[in-house]
């Protein structure tokens, strides 16, 4: 993992974990979800903080300065060598938690070839993944490392280690909090796959085989690594604060820049509804919220025609799009491959109908699904599609001159190879994609070039900056959209496959 | 896979790992009042295109050749030219004559590293993809594997796009010379050679080798046939492209004369700072630049680069074959760099060519030099500030050839024509001279990573301020002797029967 020193103003992720360091290494602990010195507060749970102040103790010996929470956007060369490398060290997570995963998956006997192994293509779809260099070491974050407790927790759940994969997941909870969105595929799943030892054939649950230690076990593990961080905030009453903090509803339904998810698609229909409503003069103009789309940089979102979206709304629509799924799990579990496809769905759901969603997290799907797509042709066509849609709806993160070709060329090499070395696997079964697939891809490219090149030399730049970051997301959320049915009808099949065959896959 | 997407995605990583190294600091980054190679190349895009061709390499008020003149032959001249040309049309402040000097600004740096990058794209990366696909023998893996290495040089990447030069341009013409000549199209290969000789003088390294290889082919040939026909073919397409790029110079001989007198400027001293060639290692022991008299410098190096040359061009007029060609380049070229007058650190960039189309047949005595060459540039890179970069390309140059040309499985008893060093030293026929070379591979590589890090870790001693270039520039030039002594021996060596029937064309 090469880290790119570039002489770009510093990123605001940088600052915010500069500050955390500050907080943690400069502050009693009992200050540190009420500190706001700075306004990048505190907002992950406990257990990334104590991983801050870990990492402010190394930091002490690079540059003292950084740890003083006063010095706001310190970025000394030494501050920025230190963060980049951090990042870098704590990524060894991550290549771990790869090694697992592609130790879980089948080996290819007949040919010699590297590029022919499973394995090896998995390692280098999840290690060379565009969307976590570009997140991780690009702009900065710590997502390398969170993704390889994730993935060495599903290594664990495919090795049939529960306990250990419980264990690394309520250590991930505490770690970062967005990954709530797959925690009930995993509940469900341990509590239908776990704790009912015995599987019954036909599916219907034997509730005489269910085993009261192994909840217990399984519940004592969850709650002691929840008391060993929340534990010390619960003794100082400041559980409220904390809460607070994690979960900041005062956003606005989409950020910024609109995840290409559905509220990208009902905020557009509702601006073209407004634009047909005004033309066919069914609404007054003077009437209308002021759409304030002009700036671009919209944090609350008030719908003009259609109904305005509340966080209760998004709750529900979530929770009613991962309900299938998980009563799929829990009525006829199929394995820990099951689980995960299960876990897919939940991210992609909450991916899809989630409060102020950042277009980061369909990442949380991308890396997961690798696993499934060098085992299985349906997939594989759905990982190709999701994978080139998300990492393409990734590029406005990049939006400096300098940056343009790196994101172009890096972009270019994990689509040539996943396409290559997917088709390669799966040979000799037909094509992965559909024309109507196909087709979607191509106009992906023309949308990029449009977005790249074309728009900033025309004249358009000035009166509507924010049409790109526009075009971009609602392009891009038709195929995340896609992208979602396509892996519910394949838990739908196997479904079926299940239970016609009755048996465990 | 196939063979096309491997070989995109080497091409791809090629370019981002160029443009990644494009964002670090370039030579004189704000270092008034010469500032550096950026600015001389910024400076004569402003001179040729404000001033008439007349007046460029001549010394007036408006053209001050004290100031960074012009001494590089025409074609760069005209490159220059077509930049400054879209230079105006982006920003005319960067391409004002008088005052844009020292014009610095982040847009410049990027239209700067353009030029370079697109240089690189059009002529040199081409040539080296087609030199490695159709001239390199071998499996398509281990051509894409030559390739990889090839083009991850790193010596190369740190001049042209961090230092800041047009290396890629002149060393592109001379690989499609020799591309040409392998595939036996002479008179487009001299064509190549002579646009590459005009972009850079310092191509003459090179000359002697291609005016023995096609004078002692068109002697093969028989001198009263077809032998002559193709000498007056190649002597025509040289004095042709010598004539087009001099045109607008021919019309005066004053002007001709000038521009010679610019390019290979005689008053200065036998060599300028610290380099890894013999007069320099020489003068550390004797203070040889104060012993001799100037002209007798002159007569000395000249003599004893000639003696050096001799017999590798000898032996190629003799015996014209494309092998015998490719050694003929490196010992040519490692002549002149040990022997020669005024010679700059980066003319070692004109060996590293000939050595890296070797990679393919002497992966591990290529490899070596190849990271020694890089090495030996070491106080350039600290100076411009490129310590990351350098630090970075050349462990994963290492890397790479460690598992992609497999070098350490290459250093066998035939593949490195051990046995005239058995002849040569009277060795025990017993000795496991390869193992010894391994051993010398591990501890030089040792050495010049030791040496990296107490460059920049430790300050040198008050009395000796240049300590760790001069070391660096004698560990640097044992390892070019050697080189040297074992490619000289290699061309005066006969090869086991199966290589000589590949090599015979």
């Amino acid at each position: 993992n090469m880290a790119v020193q570039s002489d770009v103003e510093p990123f605001l992720h940088f600052e915010v974990h500069r500050n955390w360091l500050a907080i943690t290494h400069s502050l009693p602990v009992s200050s540190w979800y009420h500190e706001n010195t700075s306004e990048w507060t505190l907002d992950y749970p406990p257990l990334f903080a104590w991983f801050e102040f870990g990492l402010s103790k190394v930091a002490q010996h690079f540059d003292k300065n950084m740890l003083l929470v006063e010095n706001l956007n310190y970025a000394s060369p030494e501050t920025v060598m230190f963060q980049r490398l951090s990042v870098i060290f704590t990524d060894l997570v991550f290549i771990f938690a790869v090694r697992e995963c592609s130790r879980c998956v089948q080996v290819q006997k007949v040919s010699r070839d590297i590029l022919d192994q499973p394995s090896f293509v998995l390692s280098v779809l999840l290690l060379w993944n565009f969307g976590l260099f570009v997140v991780d070491h690009i702009h900065f974050q710590y997502n390398g490392f969170l993704f390889g407790f994730l993935l060495l927790s599903v290594a664990k759940h495919l090795q049939s280690e529960h306990l250990q994969g419980a264990l690394l997941f309520s250590i991930l909870l505490n770690l970062k909090h967005i990954y709530l969105y797959v925690a009930p595929a995993y509940g469900v799943y341990l509590l239908r796959d776990y704790c009912f030892t015995r599987d019954v054939k036909d599916g219907s649950i034997g509730w005489r085989s269910f085993s009261l230690l192994r909840l217990l076990v399984l519940g004592g593990i969850v709650v002691s690594v929840f008391t060993l961080s929340v534990g010390p905030f619960l003794v100082m009453g400041q559980l409220p604060q904390v809460l607070s903090r994690l979960f900041p509803f005062k956003r606005g339904l989409c950020h910024a820049y609109w995840a290409p998810n559905i509220w990208a698609l009902y905020n557009i229909l509702d601006k073209v509804l407004v634009v047909l409503g005004v033309r066919l003069k069914l609404l007054q103009e003077a009437e209308l919220p002021r759409a304030s789309m002009t700036g671009g940089l919209v944090q609350e979102f008030q719908h003009s025609v259609l109904p305005s979206i509340s966080p209760a709304t998004t709750l529900f629509c979530t929770l009613l799009s991962i309900l299938p799924a998980v009563v799929s799990i829990w009525r006829r579990p199929r394995g820990a491959r099951g689980f995960l496809r299960c876990l897919l769905l939940c991210a992609l759901g909450s991916f899809m109908f989630g409060w102020h969603v950042h277009e980061k997290a369909v990442l949380l799907v991308i890396l997961p699904l690798s696993i499934l797509a060098v085992e299985s042709r349906e997939d594989a066509g759905i990982f190709l599609l999701l994978s080139t849609t998300g990492h393409y709806s990734l590029f406005p993160l990049l939006h400096t001159p300098a940056e343009l070709l790196i994101k172009v060329c890096l972009m270019l090499m994990f689509t040539t190879f996943s396409f290559t070395a997917l088709r390669r696997l799966h040979r000799g079964k037909g094509s992965l994609l559909r024309p109507l697939e196909v087709f979607y891809l191509l106009g992906l490219v023309a949308v990029a070039i449009a977005c790249e090149v074309v728009f900033p030399l025309s004249p358009w730049k000035h009166r509507l900056p924010f049409l790109p970051l526009l075009v971009t997301s609602v392009y891009c959320s038709v195929g995340v959209c896609y992208s979602f049915l396509r892996l519910y009808l394949s838990l739908w099949r196997s479904d079926c496959k299940a239970k016609q065959g009755g048996v465990k896959s | 896979m196939q063979t096309w997407s491997l070989v995109s995605i080497c091409v791809l990583l090629g370019v981002v790992v160029r443009w990644g190294v494009s964002l670090n600091s370039y030579s004189g980054a704000q270092k008034p009042p010469m500032f550096g190679d950026y600015e001389a190349q910024r400076h004569w895009q402003e001179v040729t295109y404000n001033l008439p061709v007349q007046e460029w390499y001549f010394n007036n008020t408006d053209n001050d050749l004290n100031y960074w003149g012009l001494d590089y032959p025409p074609l760069t001249a005209y490159h220059s030219w077509i930049c400054a040309y879209i230079a105006k049309i982006i920003n005319p402040e960067w391409v004002e004559l008088h005052r844009s000097r020292g014009y610095e600004s982040p847009a410049h740096k990027l239209f700067m590293r353009t030029t370079v990058l697109v240089a690189d794209v059009l002529i040199y990366i081409p040539a080296v993809v087609l030199y490695c696909l159709y001239l390199a023998d071998g499996s398509s893996k281990k051509k894409v594997s030559t390739l990889f290495c090839f083009l991850l040089y790193p010596g190369l990447i740190l001049i042209d796009h961090g230092h800041f030069q047009y290396n890629g341009v002149s060393l592109g013409f001379a690989l499609w010379g020799v591309l040409a000549l392998g595939l036996g199209w002479d008179a487009l290969g001299s064509m190549a050679f002579s646009l590459a000789l005009n972009y850079k003088q310092m191509e003459l390294y090179h000359a002697l080798p291609f005016f023995c290889y096609l004078l002692g082919k068109c002697v093969k040939d028989g001198l009263m046939g077809r032998g002559l026909f193709l000498l007056v073919r190649i002597a025509a397409t040289v004095l042709a492209t010598f004539a087009l790029c001099w045109l607008p110079f021919l019309s005066d001989p004053s002007q001709a004369l000038q521009v010679v007198r610019r390019i290979f400027p005689v008053g200065r001293g036998l060599f300028e700072d610290k380099v890894a060639n013999t007069w320099c290692s020489l003068n550390t022991l004797i203070k040889i630049r104060s012993i001799l008299s100037g002209d007798f410098q002159l007569y000395l190096s000249f003599a004893l680069t000639i003696l050096a040359v001799l017999p590798s061009s000898i032996r190629l007029l003799t015996k014209p074959t494309f092998w015998n060609f490719k050694l003929a380049l490196v010992n040519s070229s490692l002549a002149f760099f040990l022997f020669s007058y005024q010679v700059h650190e980066k003319s070692i960039l004109l060996v590293a060519l000939p050595i890296c189309l070797l990679l393919n047949d002497l992966p591990f005595t290529s490899a070596w030099f190849l990271q020694a060459s890089t090495f030996s540039m070491l106080p350039l890179f600290l100076k411009d500030g490129l310590l990351v970069p350098y630090a970075v390309t050349s462990a994963a140059f290492l890397l790479l050839s460690i598992c992609l040309l497999s070098v350490l499985d290459h250093c066998s008893e035939e593949e490195m024509e051990l046995c005239t060093y058995k002849k040569l030293l009277f060795c025990h026929p017993k000795m496991d001279l390869a193992c010894i070379v391994r051993w010398k591979f591990y501890i030089s590589i040792a050495a010049m990573a030791g040496l990296s890090i107490l460059s920049v870790a430790l300050e040198p001693p008050r009395h000796l301020p240049d300590l760790f270039p001069v070391l660096v520039s004698t560990i640097a030039f044992l390892h070019f002797l050697g080189t040297f002594i074992h490619f000289n021996i290699l061309q005066f060596s006969k090869l086991p029967s199966r290589k000589r029937q590949k090599k015979n064309n």
